[in-house]
C-alpha cells in the first residue's frame, strides 16, 4: 500500500466523490467530511513516512500510459510537493466541514471531491502530461462552483477563469511538446517524465523560448500582473468556498510549477529573465496593493491583497537561491493558510449580513469579538507579524533576493508596509469605532461549525510561525539539490553567476543516486 | 485479329474485392426480401444491416492480417490497391457505420427509416466509400465518390423535413461541381502522364522533373478544389452548415465523420508526393487553406444560437485542424490523421446522438430552433445523466485531457511541431482555446442557467430508445476511457501508416 500511497491519494476522492452520487442528500455533509478526514490522514500519514533527510523523489510510481510516445504514468512527491499536497487535503477537510447552507450541497461536495482528486494529482505527477491532465482538469469543478454557486456575475467570471488559463496553458502544451522533442533528439526516444528531462542541457536560445511558452501558463494561473484581470472577478463572484480553494490551493499550482519546470529545465533562462520578472513581481506587489487600498468591498481587498503576496513567492522564486526558493515555498503554504482563512471570515460575515461593502460595517468587535479577535489575528498573519507564517515566508524571500539585488528587495519591502496599511485601514473600518449600522447590532457571533474550519488555522498560523523547522526542514533538503542541479546544468556565465554552487559532495552523489533509480 | 485475353483467375486476387462486395450483397439482399415479402419492422433491416457491416468488419481484419505479413496487395488488374491507408479508412467507415446504423431504432414518427431502401441505400454508400479508399486510381476513386455521395443525397432526402429537401439539394449541386472539378483535375493529370494511377502519375511527373509546372498546378488546384469541396475547407463550405441542420442529427454525425475520412485517405495519397516535390505554392495554399479553415470556422461557431448549427461549424474546424496532418506529411503526422479522426468519431457521433434523443415533436415558443441553445438551460436540474454526458462530449471536443480528442490534439500538435511548423503547432493550439469558449457555452447553459418554466426533463430524452442508450453509453465510455486505448491505437496505426510508405 505504502508503494502506491500517492496513487491512493490521487484517486480516493475521486472515486468518493463517485460514489457519493448515491448518498441521500441530508446524509452528505457528514460523507463529504468523512472522506475529507481519510484523505487528510492519510496525507499526515505520507508526511510520517516520509523521510526528510532524502532530497530526492520519494514513493514513485511508474505505469507507462502511451509508450511509443513516452507518456507514463509517473509520481513522486519530494519536501517541495509534499506539504502543498497535505494543505490541499486539509483545506478540502476544512471546506466541506465548514460549509454553510448551500442550495445543492451534495452536487457541490462530489465537485470538491472531484476538485482535490486534481488538485492532488497536480503536485504529485511528475510526467509533463499527467500535470498537463489534472492542471486542466481542475478548471472544470472551479468553473462549475463559480458559475453554479456564485454571485450575479458569476457566469462572466466563470468562463473567463476558465479561457484565461485554458488558453495559457494551450500555449504551455506546445512547450511541453517542443520540450519532449527535443529530448527525442537528444536521445532518439520520445520521453515527457519531468526527471529525464531535467537531465536534458538546452542551449540558452531554445530554453529562452520555451521559458517564455511555460512562463504564459503558469503566470496566468499565479496569476502575475498583467494577466491578473480575471482573478479579482472570479474572488468577487465565487462563493466562499470557491474563493477558499482558489485562493488557498488552485493559485499555488503556478508557483509551484514555475519551481518544478521553468527553474530546473531552463536554469539559463531563468538567470536570463531574472530581472524582467522581478520588476513584474514588484509591480504586482505594489499596484495591486495600491487597488486593494482603493476597494470598498472587503472580499476585493483580500482578493488583491492575496495577489499582492503571490508576487513576493514569484519574488522569492526567482531568487534563484536556496533562501529565496525555500522562502517561497514556504510563503506558498503560508499564504494558503492565511488567504483561505481571510476569505472564510469574509465568508462568515456575508452570511450574516449577505453584503460585503465596508461601509455597512463598522464596530464589530463589539457585537462579535470572537470573531474580531480571529480576524484580527490572521490580518496580522497577512501583513507578516513576526511570530506568524507569513513572516518567515515573506522573510526568506526578501532575504533570498537581496543577494541579487537591492533595489528590487526594497521596493517590495515598501509593498508590504502598503500592504500593512490597507489591512490595518480595512480591520478598522469594519470592527472599530461606534455600531453605526441597526443591522449590525445583534448579529450572532462565529458558530461552531465556522470554528471548525478557523481555529485549525489560526494554530496552523502561529505554530509554523513560531516554529518552522519541521516544515522547513525537508523543503531546505530538497530546494539545496534543485539549486545545485540548476547550478552544474547551467551553460552561461550569467546563469552560473546567479545561482549559487552549494558545493558540497554529499549533494552531489545523492543526486547521482535519483538518476540511478529513475533508470 | 486479337488475341483471346488469357488472365487466370489467381493473378486476379478477387478476394482484394471481399469488403466491398459484402454490403453490396448485404442492399442487394434487403431489397430482394423487400421485393419477397414487403412492410416488414425496420429492425430487421437495421439486425441485417449490423450482421453485414460485422462481416465487412472481419473481412477486413483478416486482409489486414495478410497486410501485416506480406505488406501492400494489389489486385483486380491492380486497380485495387489494399495498404495500411486503406484497411485504416476502411475500419474508420466501418466502425463508424456500426455506431450509426443502431440510431434509426428511434420512435416511429420518423418514417425513413421503415423504408427498406435506405438500409439497401445505406449499404452502398458504405461499399462507395470503401472503393474510393482502397485504390490510387482516380477513376474508381471518382466512382466510389459518386456512388456513395449519391447515395448520400437520397438518404438526407429520407429525412422529409422541408430543411432536408433543401440540404439534400444543397449537397447535391455542391458535390456535382466539386465531381466535375475532380474530373477535370483527373483529366489534366492525365493528359500530362498518361496514366490514371496516383503512384504513376507521380513517377512520371518526378522523372521529368516536373517541366510543365503550370499544368501541375491547374490540375492541383482543380483537385484542391474537390477536395476543399468534400472536407468543407473555407471557402468552399458554404453547404456544410445548411446540409447539417437539413439532416437528422445523427446523419449530420455520420457525415462529419465518414466521407471526411474518405475524403482524407484519398487527399493524403494524392498530396503525398506534392507536399514531397518542394512546390513552395502548394504548401502556402494548403496552409492558408488549413489557418483559415480552422480559424474561421471558429470565429462562425462563436455566434451561432442552434447547437447543431454550432457542431456543424465546429466540424468544420476540426476538419481543417487535421488538415495539417495532410500539409505536414510525415508519418507522424498521417498517423495523427487517424488517430484524431478515430476519437473525433467517437465523440462527434455521441454529441450528434445527444441531440438525436433530444429531438422535439414541437418547438416551443422560447426556442428559435430546434435545438437551440436556451433548449438546453438548466439541463442539470431536470436531466443530471444527459446533461453529464452531453457535458462530457463537450469537454472532449474542446481538448481537455484526458477525454479522448485531447489525445489525437496533442500527437497531431506534436506532429507539427517535430517537423518545423512552430507557427502552425501554436494557432492549432491557439484555436483550441477560442474553440473552448462556444463548447462551453453550451456546459454553461447546461449547468449554470435555471430550467425554463414547465419543463420537466422529458424532453431531453423524448426520442430516446434502448438502442439509442446503448450507442450514447459506448460512446461516452469510449471518450472517458481513451486514455488505455491509445498506445494500442497508436502502435497499430503507426505500424499500418509506415508500411505502406506515407
Amino acid at each position: 500500500m505504502l508503494d502506491h500511497i500517492l496513487s491512493l491519494l490521487i484517486f480516493f476522492p475521486a472515486l468518493a466523490a463517485v460514489v457519493g452520487f448515491m448518498i441521500q442528500k441530508e446524509s452528505m455533509r457528514a460523507y463529504g467530511i468523512s472522506v475529507a478526514t481519510i484523505e487528510f490522514a492519510l496525507s499526515l500519514w505520507l508526511w510520517y513516512v516520509f523521510d526528510g533527510n532524502v532530497s530526492g523523489m520519494q514513493f514513485m510510481e511508474n505505469i507507462p500510459l502511451v509508450q511509443s510516445f513516452g507518456i507514463n504514468y509517473t509520481l513522486g512527491v519530494d519536501g517541495i510537493s509534499l506539504f502543498i499536497i497535505i494543505l490541499s487535503a486539509f483545506f478540502t477537510l476544512l471546506g466541506i466541514g465548514s460549509l454553510t447552507d448551500t442550495p445543492n450541497v451534495k452536487y457541490m461536495i462530489i465537485t470538491l471531491l472531484f476538485l482535490q482528486m486534481t488538485m492532488v494529482g497536480v503536485f504529485a505527477a511528475l510526467d509533463a502530461i499527467v500535470f498537463y491532465i489534472f492542471w486542466e482538469l481542475s478548471l472544470i469543478p472551479m468553473l462549475y462552483i463559480i458559475g453554479a454557486w456564485g454571485g450575479p456575475l458569476r457566469i462572466y467570471a466563470s468562463v473567463k477563469f476558465f479561457l484565461y488559463t485554458f488558453t495559457g496553458s494551450l500555449v504551455m502544451l506546445v512547450g511541453m511538446l517542443f520540450m519532449a522533442y527535443f529530448y527525442y533528439q537528444a536521445t532518439g526516444v520520445w520521453s515527457f517524465a519531468l526527471l529525464d528531462w531535467y537531465r536534458l542541457i538546452l542551449p540558452q536560445s531554445y530554453q529562452l523560448w520555451l521559458f517564455a511558452a511555460f512562463f504564459i501558463g503558469f503566470a496566468i494561473k499565479v496569476p502575475m500582473f498583467p494577466f491578473h484581470t480575471w482573478l479579482p472577478y472570479a474572488h468577487g463572484q465565487a462563493p466562499t468556498i470557491g474563493s477558499v480553494i482558489l485562493a488557498a490551493i488552485l493559485l499555488k499550482m503556478g508557483t509551484y510549477a514555475f519551481v518544478r519546470f521553468s527553474l530546473p529545465l531552463f536554469p539559463d533562462a531563468s538567470a536570463y529573465f531574472m530581472i524582467p520578472i522581478a520588476i513584474l513581481a514588484v509591480i504586482m506587489v505594489i499596484y495591486t496593493a495600491m487597488v486593494a487600498y482603493a476597494q470598498k468591498d472587503i472580499k476585493q481587498v483580500i482578493a488583491y491583497s492575496s495577489i499582492s503576496h503571490m508576487g513576493i513567492i514569484i519574488l522569492g522564486t526567482f531568487a534563484l537561491n536556496v533562501e529565496g526558493i525555500s522562502g517561497s515555498i514556504f510563503l506558498m503554504l503560508g499564504h494558503g493558510v492565511v488567504a483561505g482563512a481571510l476569505f472564510m471570515l469574509v465568508g462568515v460575515i456575508y452570511d450574516r449580513r449577505h453584503t460585503k461593502m465596508m461601509s455597512e460595517f463598522g464596530g464589530l468587535a463589539q457585537v462579535m469579538p470572537r470573531y474580531a479577535t480571529i480576524f484580527g489575528i490572521m490580518m496580522m498573519a497577512s501583513v507578516g507579524m513576526p511570530l506568524t507564517i507569513n513572516f518567515v515566508g515573506e522573510f526568506l524571500s526578501l532575504l533570498g533576493f537581496y543577494q541579487q539585488s537591492h533595489i528590487i528587495t526594497i521596493l517590495a519591502g515598501v509593498g508590504i508596509i502598503v500592504g500593512a496599511i490597507y489591512m490595518l485601514g480595512a480591520y478598522k473600518k469594519t470592527f472599530f469605532g461606534e455600531v453605526t449600522n441597526e443591522k449590525n447590532k445583534n448579529l450572532p457571533d462565529i458558530n461552531k461549525k465556522e470554528l471548525f474550519g478557523l481555529i485549525p488555522l489560526v494554530i496552523v498560523a502561529i505554530w509554523l510561525g513560531v516554529y518552522p523547522k519541521p516544515v522547513l526542514g525537508p523543503i531546505n533538503k530538497s530546494v539545496e539539490s534543485i539549486v545545485q542541479l540548476m547550478h552544474n546544468k547551467s551553460t552561461t556565465e550569467l546563469a552560473k553567476k546567479r545561482i549559487p554552487n552549494l558545493v558540497k559532495p554529499k549533494v552531489i552523489i545523492i543526486k547521482k543516486t535519483i538518476i540511478e533509480e529513475v533508470h | 485479329m486479337l488475341a483471346p485475353i488469357n488472365i487466370s483467375m489467381g493473378s486476379l486476387n478477387v478476394m482484394t474485392l471481399a469488403p466491398m462486395l459484402i454490403p453490396i450483397v448485404g442492399a442487394l439482399l434487403i431489397l430482394v426480401i423487400d421485393v419477397i415479402k414487403g412492410g416488414l419492422h425496420k429492425s430487421l433491416y437495421v439486425g441485417l444491416s449490423l450482421l453485414f457491416l460485422a462481416m465487412d468488419f472481419f473481412s477486413l481484419l483478416d486482409a489486414s492480417n495478410l497486410f501485416a505479413q506480406n505488406g501492400t496487395i494489389l489486385g483486380m488488374f491492380d486497380v485495387m490497391l489494399i495498404d495500411g491507408l486503406a484497411l485504416l479508412a476502411q475500419f474508420v467507415i466501418v466502425l463508424a457505420s456500426m455506431l450509426f446504423i443502431p440510431l434509426a431504432l428511434t420512435h416511429k414518427r420518423f418514417h425513413e427509416f421503415s423504408y427498406p431502401e435506405f438500409f439497401a441505400l445505406f449499404l452502398f454508400m458504405i461499399a462507395g466509400f470503401q472503393f474510393m479508399v482502397a485504390t490510387d486510381n482516380l477513376i474508381l476513386i471518382f466512382v466510389g465518390l459518386e456512388t456513395s455521395s449519391l447515395a448520400l443525397y437520397t438518404l438526407i432526402a429520407m429525412h422529409n423535413r422541408d430543411k432536408s429537401f433543401e440540404a439534400a439539394v444543397k449537397y447535391f449541386t455542391m458535390g456535382a461541381l466539386a465531381a466535375g472539378f475532380f474530373s477535370f483535375g483527373a483529366m489534366i493529370f492525365y493528359a500530362l502522364t498518361g496514366s490514371i494511377e496516383i503512384n504513376k502519375i507521380a513517377l512520371v511527373l518526378a522523372s521529368n522533373g516536373y517541366t510543365d509546372i503550370g499544368y501541375v498546378l491547374v490540375g492541383t488546384a482543380f483537385m484542391l478544389a474537390a477536395f476543399a469541396f468534400k472536407l468543407s475547407l473555407i471557402p468552399f463550405h458554404t453547404w456544410a452548415p445548411d446540409v447539417y441542420e437539413g439532416s437528422s442529427a445523427p446523419m449530420a454525425g455520420y457525415m462529419s465523420i465518414v466521407p471526411k475520412i474518405a475524403a482524407f485517405v484519398v487527399a493524403m495519397r494524392f498530396f503525398e508526393f506534392l507536399v514531397h516535390s518542394g512546390i513552395v505554392w502548394l504548401d502556402i495554399v494548403l496552409y492558408a487553406f488549413v489557418i483559415v479553415t480552422m480559424t474561421v470556422a471558429n470565429m462562425w461557431a462563436l455566434v451561432q444560437t442552434d447547437v447543431k448549427r454550432m457542431l456543424a461549424y465546429s466540424s468544420i474546424s476540426h476538419a481543417g485542424f487535421v488538415m495539417a496532418a495532410i500539409l505536414i506529411g510525415t508519418t507522424q503526422a498521417n498517423s495523427a490523421l487517424f488517430l484524431y479522426w478515430i476519437l473525433f468519431s467517437f465523440t462527434n457521433l455521441g454529441s450528434f446522438s445527444m441531440l438525436w434523443i433530444s429531438r422535439q415533436k414541437s418547438i416551443p415558443d422560447h426556442q428559435m430552433s430546434d435545438h437551440s441553445f436556451d433548449k438546453f438551460s438548466g439541463m442539470i436540474k431536470t436531466a443530471p445523466v444527459p446533461a453529464m454526458i452531453m457535458g462530457l462530449f463537450m469537454l472532449s471536443l474542446a481538448g481537455i485531457p484526458p477525454f479522448a480528442l485531447f489525445w489525437g490534439k496533442i500527437y497531431l500538435i506534436s506532429a507539427a511541431v517535430t517537423s518545423g511548423y512552430t507557427i502552425l503547432a501554436l494557432i492549432m493550439a491557439l484555436n483550441s482555446a477560442i474553440a473552448g469558449y462556444y463548447y462551453l457555452k453550451l456546459i454553461v447553459y447546461m449547468f449554470m442557467k435555471e430550467p425554463v418554466m414547465g419543463n420537466n426533463g422529458q424532453m431531453y430524452v423524448a426520442n430516446a430508445t434502448l438502442a439509442l442508450k446503448t450507442i450514447i453509453g459506448i460512446a461516452a465510455v469510449g471518450t472517458i476511457f481513451a486514455f488505455v486505448a491509445i498506445n494500442p491505437l497508436l502502435e497499430f496505426i503507426t505500424d499500418f501508416v509506415y508500411n505502406s510508405g506515407y
